[in-house]
């Protein structure tokens, strides 16, 4: 039985099938749902609508009503009451429903809709989809497929445009691919608020360009070669270096700050090619900064550690446990540890039971940069909130570990542990380094890493699979999407042995088994485990954090709580 | 000299000797009464005399004037906005350009009575970029009008204050769509808009209701004031009201332009009576009757009509009267007026080439059936005139059009793909027997389905 729609839901029915929809829904979205597809080139969810493309013509039609008695006008062949059918066939994404609506997608006018538009969207377009860097992932190439004649009828010239245009340092225009859905245009404008492309010429000369004296610089350029729905805008980084049938597609957190955009990483045979945004409407619609996208260079960077070092010579990861243990117990109640705001939250409840084992102080090195208001926050560190729902931290940590320094100063603390972090950037001079011993899990050579009297080589973000915690206390997941070098090992194992070299409880290892631990210790996450985390994340309580001066300030889908 | 069978309103002084375009001339010649008595009226009087004149739009499609203000917004509290489309740029069409060439104080008066009635306060007139010389002619009149109190603050002591601006176009034939020209009036691209939502009259200048009126329109709103909405609507025929100017060119005797009550004249009466015929020796092919856009007549062709009880009655194409609706019931439109005459010395392919190439050049590239179907149908076109026509390609030029129409934001769609629609329907045989036509198509181009 069916309950009666609520108010707010409009009942439309499309291509036989009966649904009701949020009212302003437009007729692709309702399509959607009943799993009609209405193609489409130039619109977008996330941006206005212009309706220029006309792929997604569809034909409308209301019940008739007598226009005298409002009485419904019933047809005596089929019994139900008669539909007015528009002519003229009207576009899709510029279509909100209405109560009755009634939508046709596969008739013979629809068909022609599409073919023609398919043809000419195809005759000034190159057609070398072989050496084109779109193939595999191009609208043209599947809706060609889907909707398309199949041949050619045109024997003219083809327009000739500007193959490579350097549109900014990161985009690529080929305009002879372009085939102006505008969608960059308004993107830049709309999303980014940086207004630089437009439109030259006009007819099917009509180019795309930046405005006079101008460059496609801003940090979320390389959305546009997202949204392109042809080969016309790509990434310099990107093109032409890999296929994309050929790459894997992994879910990823965008590490480079506390807004933690969704990601997917893109990977073959172990080497990352590119990343791009994971559409979530609760944190970072469709988009992510052009600044994350760089961050995989690092899993190839010079100057990656990945071999054991006790005392700067290459050791077991037995010795240098054992080696720590001494170090331990040497140094017995004048250890400190320093955690990390980029460590998973897994890491970071290892890190906290590690102080617990050395009952030692922990520490956190912030990373305060300035919001661009979107996706980029002022927190640069993806997880300083990990830390407090972990219990790593009670209060936000400070700028710089002074009081670490004071505490090495004063001889209170001989023996650190640095946890992913580089203690010389976070404000230890060389001489206060120099007098302590530092134990380090690190991913790239840094004066902590040579200073260290045991290195243990560590996994980055998109070697290992963890969780963050953003800034809107979203609990969000992100996935291995390659393996680390070989000679690293992965934190949660450093950092359960190093536990055991202090004399704690055995530790987990692995996250099924720090998951159990949370389960039980975290109250938020009571009953979870790492697998029930949400695709799209958990949002956790910000309540018992309300008080803390945090830093970000608004951007897409946060605003910060103010006192 | 007007030419018997004409009745002159809106040109009756357009090329009298001695007429100027200043405000003295104007005013010798009673110019401003009509404000002065329109200012007396109430503006919902004024509406109510224009929806009883049955005036239609004289810039192409013909819309009721009286409908289309009574469309308006005027509940938002938002400023409503008259705007004076003077982009006259349909080919074959050159109306406007005499009134504001020559009369541009009957404009100016017109835009008044109109602003009145619709509670405008900034009217703006958007000139085509090729008439450089009628923006100045309006701008000094607009001065001329404003100095002696006729325009701008507190109109003749009325209290009543509406200021009316000159914008040039920059030469773009889709301007001349009434929410292209919003568009470039707010100083962007002249993309049109989609409708729903953009409809002038709720979201249009400055996304607030806006009226967007021919200037020939305009004119007659002031001579309806004059004589009265039930007198207005006596004149031409019983819902094809008023006079109109008609702009003849071509393969005629007398070419020019004249003004005729709607329907009370014929096609083969202008041609021949008006316009003298056609040229010694040759005699009439097509006629394009309302500019470039609407479809081709051939000479000697006949339409089966209905009547409205019924029954239907043969028409020939001389005995149609040049109103909107015997048009539209022919297939084609009354469109802007203008006449194109094509005689036996014309090859129709040749003729399509041109007005290919003039609407390939003018889509605004925006949506995509006009933007590559309209340079598509040029390249065949021209490609046939240059020696490499092909038997198929008079159906390929139908296919390509037949793609078209009914598909795209504007009515640019359908002004492109008319003329081959039409070209084709009627002198199909010509494209099909084109010198330099190749026996056997193109391998590439046969359908593999």
């Amino acid at each position: 039985m069916s309950a009666a729609p609520p108010t707010d839901l409009v009942p439309v029915t499309i291509d036989g099938q009966e649904i009701a929809v949020p009212k302003g829904t437009n007729v692709i979205e309702a399509a959607r749902r009943v799993g009609v597809d209405v193609p489409f080139y130039c619109y977008h969810p996330k941006l206005s609508v212009v309706g220029n493309c006309r792929m997604c013509l569809v034909e409308l039609g209301q019940p008739a009503v007598d226009p005298a008695t409002k009485a419904p006008v019933m047809d005596p062949v089929t019994g139900r009451q008669r539909i007015n059918w528009i002519p003229r066939p009207q576009i899709g994404c510029a279509t909100s429903v209405t109560p009755g609506l009634h939508v046709r997608t596969q008739t013979p006018q629809i068909k022609a809709c599409r073919e023609g538009v398919m043809e000419f969207l195809l005759i000034n377009h190159p057609l070398d989809c072989p050496i084109c860097d779109q193939a595999g992932e191009c609208k043209l190439q599947e809706q060609a497929t889907g909707y398309g004649r199949g041949y050619s009828r045109f024997i003219e010239q083809k327009n000739v445009k500007p193959k490579r245009t350097q549109l900014g340092p990161r985009v690529m225009l080929d305009d002879e691919r372009c085939i102006l859905c505008s969608r960059c245009i308004r993107f830049c404008k709309e999303i980014a608020k940086d207004d630089v492309l437009g439109f030259t010429d006009r007819g099917s000369y009509s180019t795309l360009t930046c405005y006079p004296g101008r460059q496609l610089t801003n940090n979320y350029s390389l959305n546009t070669v997202d949204l392109c729905p042809v080969g016309a805008l790509t990434s310099t980084d990107f093109r032409f270096k890999m296929r994309v049938w050929f790459l894997k597609q992994t879910p990823g957190i965008d590490p480079e700050s506390s807004a933690g955009a969704n990601t997917v990483v893109w990977s073959r045979e172990g080497v990352i090619y590119r990343i791009t945004p994971r559409e979530n409407d609760a944190v970072n619609d469709a988009w992510m900064a052009d600044s994350g996208r760089e961050l995989y260079k690092q899993v190839r960077a010079p100057g990656r550690l990945a071999g054991v070092r006790v005392a700067g010579t290459p050791a077991t990861l037995d010795a240098a446990v054992a080696r720590a243990g001494e170090l331990f117990r040497a140094a017995a109640g004048r250890v400190a540890v320093v955690g990390s705001g980029r460590s998973s939250v897994e890491e970071q409840w290892l890190t906290r039971r590690l102080a617990e084992a050395l009952q030692a102080p922990a520490y956190l090195v912030s990373r305060v940069g300035e919001g661009d208001g979107l996706l980029v926050s002022a927190d640069r560190n993806p997880n300083v909130r990990g830390a407090l729902v972990t219990g790593l931290l009670r209060a936000l940590p400070a700028q710089r570990l002074d009081e670490l320094a004071a505490a090495i100063d004063a001889g209170r603390v001989t023996t650190v542990v640095s946890v992913g972090e580089d203690l010389a950037a976070a404000g230890l001079t060389p001489a206060q380094l120099a007098k302590v011993q530092v134990v380090h899990l690190g991913t790239a050579e840094s004066p902590t890493s040579q200073a260290a009297a045991v290195l243990l080589p560590a996994l980055t973000v998109f070697e290992k699979a963890g969780c963050f915690v953003n800034q809107q206390f979203r609990l969000q997941r992100f996935q291995r999407a390659v393996p680390g070098p070989a000679g690293t090992h992965d934190d949660l194992e450093s950092l359960a042995r190093l536990i055991g070299a202090a004399g704690g409880a055995a530790a987990p290892a692995d996250l099924a088994g720090v998951w159990c631990e949370l389960a039980a210790a975290v109250p938020a996450l009571a009953g979870r485990t790492f697998t029930s985390v949400p695709d799209l994340g958990l949002p956790l309580d910000p309540a018992p954090f309300a008080g803390l001066p945090f830093v970000e300030g608004p951007g897409l889908h946060f605003t910060p709580a103010r006192a | 000299m007007p030419a018997p069978a004409e009745r002159r309103i809106i040109f009756k002084h357009i090329d009298e000797p001695g007429y100027t375009p200043d405000l003295a001339c104007y005013l010798r010649h009673g110019g401003y009464a009509i404000l002065r008595k329109a200012l007396a009226m109430a503006p919902a009087a004024i509406i109510d005399e224009v929806k009883k004149s049955g005036l239609r739009g004289r810039g192409g499609a013909g819309f009721g004037c009286g409908l289309k203000w009574s469309l308006v917004d005027r509940k938002s509290g938002k400023p409503i906005y008259l705007v004076v489309n003077a982009d006259e740029s349909e080919p074959g069409t050159f109306k406007d350009r005499y009134i504001i060439h020559q009369d541009p104080h009957q404009l100016l008066e017109g835009i008044m009575v109109s602003s009145w009635a619709n509670n405008v306060r900034q009217a703006y007139i958007y000139i085509r970029g090729e008439f450089p010389h009628g923006a100045r002619i309006l701008e000094k009149a607009i001065a001329e009008a404003r100095a002696a109190n006729l325009v701008g603050p507190n109109v003749l002591g009325s209290g009543y204050s509406c200021e009316i601006y000159v914008h040039r176009g920059a030469g773009a034939y889709i301007c001349g769509e009434e929410t292209g020209l919003i568009e470039s009036l707010e100083g962007k691209r002249p993309y049109p808009r989609i409708k729903p939502p953009y409809f002038p009259a709720v979201l249009g200048l400055y996304q607030c209701p806006t009226i967007v009126n021919n200037v020939e329109t305009l004119c007659h709103v002031k001579h309806i004031v004059d004589v009265g909405g039930e007198e207005f609507a006596k004149i031409g025929t019983p819902g094809n009201t008023g006079t109109r100017v008609l702009c003849v060119s071509g393969h005629v005797r007398r070419p020019g332009y004249f003004e005729f009550e709607v329907g009370r004249i014929t096609l083969g009466q202008l041609l021949h009576e008006v316009c003298g015929g056609p040229l010694p020796g040759r005699t009439f092919k097509a006629i394009i009757p309302g500019g470039s856009s609407a479809k081709v007549l051939r000479w000697g062709e006949t339409f089966t009509l209905k009547n409205k009880d019924g029954s239907t009655r043969t028409l020939a194409v001389e005995d149609i009267p040049m109103d909107f609706d015997t048009l539209a019931a022919c297939g084609t439109m009354g469109g802007s007026g203008g006449v194109i005459v094509m005689d036996d010395s014309v090859n129709m392919v040749e003729a399509l080439a041109n007005i290919n190439a003039f609407y390939a050049h003018e889509s605004c590239g925006q949506c995509t059936p006009c933007r590559e179907g309209s340079l598509w149908m040029k390249k065949i076109t021209t490609r046939m005139v240059h020696g490499q026509a092909r038997a198929e390609d008079g159906a390929l030029l139908l296919g390509v059009a037949d793609q078209i129409a009914g598909r795209t934001i504007c009515a640019f769609g359908e002004a492109c793909s008319w003329p081959t629609q039409s070209f084709l329907a009627k002198f199909g045989d010509e494209f099909r027997a084109y010198p330099g036509t190749k026996a056997t198509p193109r391998p590439e181009s046969v359908p593999l389905a």
